[in-house]
């Protein structure tokens, strides 16, 4: 249910939720470019840190924990396996920079997970939609997205309807072997799906019967306008692209190795 | 001028033998509020489907005989060019609602037809006001009770501004008092607006005192057509198992025990106390 | 024999549902449970087979605390029928959706055999025996759902909201269908909005309104006093508002029934005659 949960409707204000989702996803795109571009650990520090503000401004702290959480599995898989790999082919030895790059390839990673996770906390499923239909993608697929989302918490209710109706008549779920348990699920998936034939019919009646067709050139009851503060972040997504490729064009970055080993070096010179 | 008219209609829906409506000719005329009940199977879900086109073009199967919506032959035409005439409203409320929230569902059919946007502004809050939920406008579908949705769906018929409404079943999964609600906007619309309704239902009790109109089905044909208080005192209606709704009961069964009770037969509570209370009191006078 | 004591129920998302209800219902009674959305009738009788535990207070079937058993094991003494047929079919054919549960129960196969044609004949249904129930009418599956509770003949029948989408008829037979129940000393309980249906079956009546019982007492009692019913936003039968717009009249207004209205009528114009 907790899944579901993220998807049920929450009207939270921020500057964040209100910014135009068309902005938000090229900032995130952008994020994701400049993220792939570099392998070494200090950008990637710095652009997981550059998105804390935009979690912070959101008020979504909580959520975005959870999500980070989620990842943590994941991203130790391949912490270990960049690790491992770079570990084999330096012959058996820990050096400084494969460790480096371990740590950089997973918190490449964790940046990608992070600003996705931002960008689906920030925006609600129907300015997603509006955002889909003003960017010329189909109106069938628009509308076939923001009917899923919103039939999502009701599915979910009949599910369990369905599962207390089966466990009335006898039906134990938590008993017996993987493949019982298995054939436990068909009398609460069949309910479901024919529920949901049922519907999809009932709501092809009713979208015939509101005019469906009636013209190519559909109009909308909302539209999204870009205002300043979708401006400050095309100025801040700019920002960020031209820097990082000034950065990966002119500049060599420091690796850890040279940051630590000057530290080393320093304390050693001050000992 | 009929608004709705039918002639010798047939129609048996695709993979079945036996037609689920045989030789129906009716006439609704302009502002009439025409209730249209019957035992399940009668054919009366049948019907409706056929003032808006569902039948023939959604539905497919064979149809025979003449169906005309709003001056327009329901054969020849699309449903979406239909839609604009006869509205339709289901008796599922949350399988009408696609949008997150209210009013984009209400502005749903304009959006279709391609209405300009301050056009579709002015006619959804019209239509958000007319059945009482412009405070709900900007919720969520999830979050609103059965009856709330369903007059979401009313509003978002209304906003196409059709000549005649149709609702089969409406209240069917909505509680005493939402249905009250959802009659009383109905009549509203008849009264006020001279929108013609046509309402398939159950529950005469709670409607026949609407209606000026009412037609009872049985097995795919019409039985009884005309006027509500002739036809549901009649021992026909009673003999075909619709629910005749509790004060006209008693008054046929006091009539029939020699009590005259006046010849205006009631079709609701308040009817019957009035025509009771004029004859115990004639009766204290004398 | 069903013991409430002292119930509260929260839902997990915080909805306190049932604030203290406490109720007895003995062997054999019919049982009506009536009050607007969201009044916590549905959730009391998730109680009663333990589909829902007390998050306070207990609740016992036949002695036996229903946090101490599964709810299979509840289940074999409670049959509960679910508004929404769609809810639960999914077999192949009506025979096979009938002998579900008595699989589940573990019966014999001779004896699933022997009550499923049982069930069949009692709901007339034996024509659909080797029919797929999503080939069968709305009517139909509401009646193939019934059949296959009342399969494993459980002793107490919950029934939810099973006037909804009825026309007149089948609401008639079904009210006949219930006095059959009632004469095998069945306890039946139903969950309804239907003023109308429980003015003609004549129960023992509960009102709820927010979680709380607010009335307990013999239809003819309960459903013609006006306050009670409008607190509970119940509105009273058809034959009782006439009687109640006619208060200052005089007349009795305890009366539910077409046919006691007309005998109360003619004796009052009878004696008035005289």
């Amino acid at each position: 249910m907790s899944v579901f949960d993220g998807l049920k409707f929450r009207r939270v204000y921020s500057p964040i939720h209100n910014l135009d989702p068309r902005i938000k996803f090229v900032y995130v795109c952008a994020i994701f470019a400049v993220a792939i571009v570099y392998w070494k650990l200090l950008p990637l520090a710095i652009l997981f840190l550059i998105q804390v503000p935009f979690v912070i401004l959101a008020r979504v702290e909580r959520e975005w924990i959870r999500s980070m959480r989620g990842a943590a599995l994941l991203a130790t898989i391949i912490f270990l396996t960049n690790f491992i790999f770079s570990f084999i082919n330096a012959g058996y030895i820990v050096t400084a920079s494969n460790l480096e790059y371990a740590i950089a390839m997973t918190l490449r990673f964790i940046v990608l997970i992070e600003s996705f996770s931002v960008f689906f906390l920030t925006t609600s499923p129907d300015h997603l939609g509006l955002a889909l239909e003003q960017t010329r993608v189909p109106f069938e697929f628009c509308f076939a997205f923001t009917t899923a989302v919103r039939f999502v918490p009701v599915l979910a209710e009949e599910a369990q309807t369905i599962m207390d109706a089966q466990k009335a008549r006898g039906l134990e779920l938590e008993r017996g072997n993987f493949l019982k348990r298995i054939r436990n699920y068909i009398p609460i998936l069949i309910p479901l799906i024919v529920s949901a034939i049922r519907r999809s019919l009932e709501l092809a009646e009713t979208m015939e019967s509101r005019a469906w067709g009636a013209t190519k050139n559909r109009t909308n009851l909302y539209t999204l306008k870009l205002h300043k503060g979708d401006l400050v972040l095309i100025a801040v997504t700019g920002l960020v692209l031209l820097t990082a490729i000034y950065v990966r064009v002119f500049l060599t970055i420091p690796s850890l190795n040279d940051l630590l080993g000057g530290f080393f070096y320093t304390a050693r010179f001050l000992i | 001028m009929a608004i709705i008219e039918t002639k010798n209609l047939t129609y048996i829906y695709p993979n079945r033998t036996a037609p689920s409506i045989k030789d129906v000719s009716i006439k609704i005329e302009k502002g009439e509020f025409t209730l249209i009940t019957g035992p399940s199977g009668c054919g009366k879900t049948t019907l409706c489907r056929c003032f808006n086109g569902l039948i023939p073009h959604f539905y497919e199967g064979s149809i025979e005989g003449e169906v005309t919506a709003a001056g327009l032959k329901v054969i020849e035409h699309p449903i979406c060019e239909l839609a604009k005439h006869v509205g339709l409203v289901f008796q599922n409320p949350e399988n009408q609602l696609f949008a997150l929230s209210v009013e984009k569902d209400v502005a749903f059919g304009l959006e279709n037809l391609g209405v300009p946007r301050d056009e579709m502004r002015k006619r959804v809050d019209w239509a958000l006001n007319l059945t009482g939920i412009y405070d709900l406008r900007e919720r969520a579908p999830y979050e609103l009770s059965g009856g709330q949705q369903q007059r979401v769906a009313i509003a978002s018929v209304l906003a196409m501004q059709p000549e005649v409404v149709v609702l089969d079943e409406p209240t069917s999964f909505l509680d005493p008092l939402g249905a009250k609600k959802i009659f009383e906007v109905i009549y509203d619309l008849n009264r006020k607006l001279e929108v013609t309704v046509v309402l398939v239902e159950h529950r005469l009790d709670l409607t026949a005192k609407y209606a000026n109109h009412i037609i009872i089905m049985d097995s795919g044909k019409i039985v009884l057509d005309g006027e509500p208080r002739k036809i549901l005192s009649s021992e026909e209606a009673r003999l075909i198992g619709v629910g005749i709704p509790k004060p006209t009961r008693l008054y046929q069964i006091l009539q029939k025990d020699g009590i005259n009770l006046g010849s205006t037969i009631p079709l609701s509570s308040d009817e019957m106390a009035a025509t009771l209370r004029r004859v115990l009191e004639a009766n204290d006078r004398s | 024999m069903i013991e409430v004591k002292d119930v509260y129920f929260t839902y997990p998302n915080g909805v306190e549902a049932l604030k203290g209800t406490s109720l007895t219902i003995k062997n054999g009674e019919f049982l009506a449970l009536m009050g607007e959305n969201g009044a916590g009738k549905t959730t009391l009788v998730k109680h009663f087979n333990g589909l829902l535990k007390p998050t306070r207070g207990n609740v016992l079937v036949d002695g036996v605390n229903t946090t101490k058993v599964s709810v299979a094991a509840l289940a074999r003494k409670v049959g509960f029928v679910f508004q929404n047929p769609d809810n639960q079919l999914f077999s192949e054919t009506v025979e096979e959706e009938i002998a579900f549960a008595l699989k589940n129960f573990g019966f014999k196969e001779k004896t699933i055999r022997k009550r499923v044609t049982w069930a069949l004949n009692l709901l007339d249904l034996t024509q659909y025996r080797k029919t797929s129930p999503f080939m069968l009418s709305g009517g139909e599956r509401k009646r193939v759902a019934l059949a296959s509770v009342l399969a494993w003949n459980p002793k107490i029948l919950i029934l939810d909201e099973p006037t909804i989408g009825q026309d007149y008829q089948q609401k008639e037979k079904l009210r006949q269908f219930i006095l059959q129940m009632k004469a095998q000393r069945k306890t039946i309980i139903i969950v309804t909005h239907d003023v109308e249906f429980v003015a003609e079956c004549k129960p023992r009546v509960l009102l709820m309104r927010q979680g709380k019982i607010t009335a307990d007492g013999e239809a003819l009692e309960v459903l013609t006093n006006p306050e009670i019913l409008t607190y509970t936003s119940i509105v009273p039968p058809q034959i009782t508002q006439i009687f109640l717009q006619l208060s200052d009249l005089n007349l009795s207004e305890e009366v539910i029934d077409v046919y006691e209205a007309q005998k109360k009528l003619l004796n009052i114009l009878e004696k008035r005659a005289k």
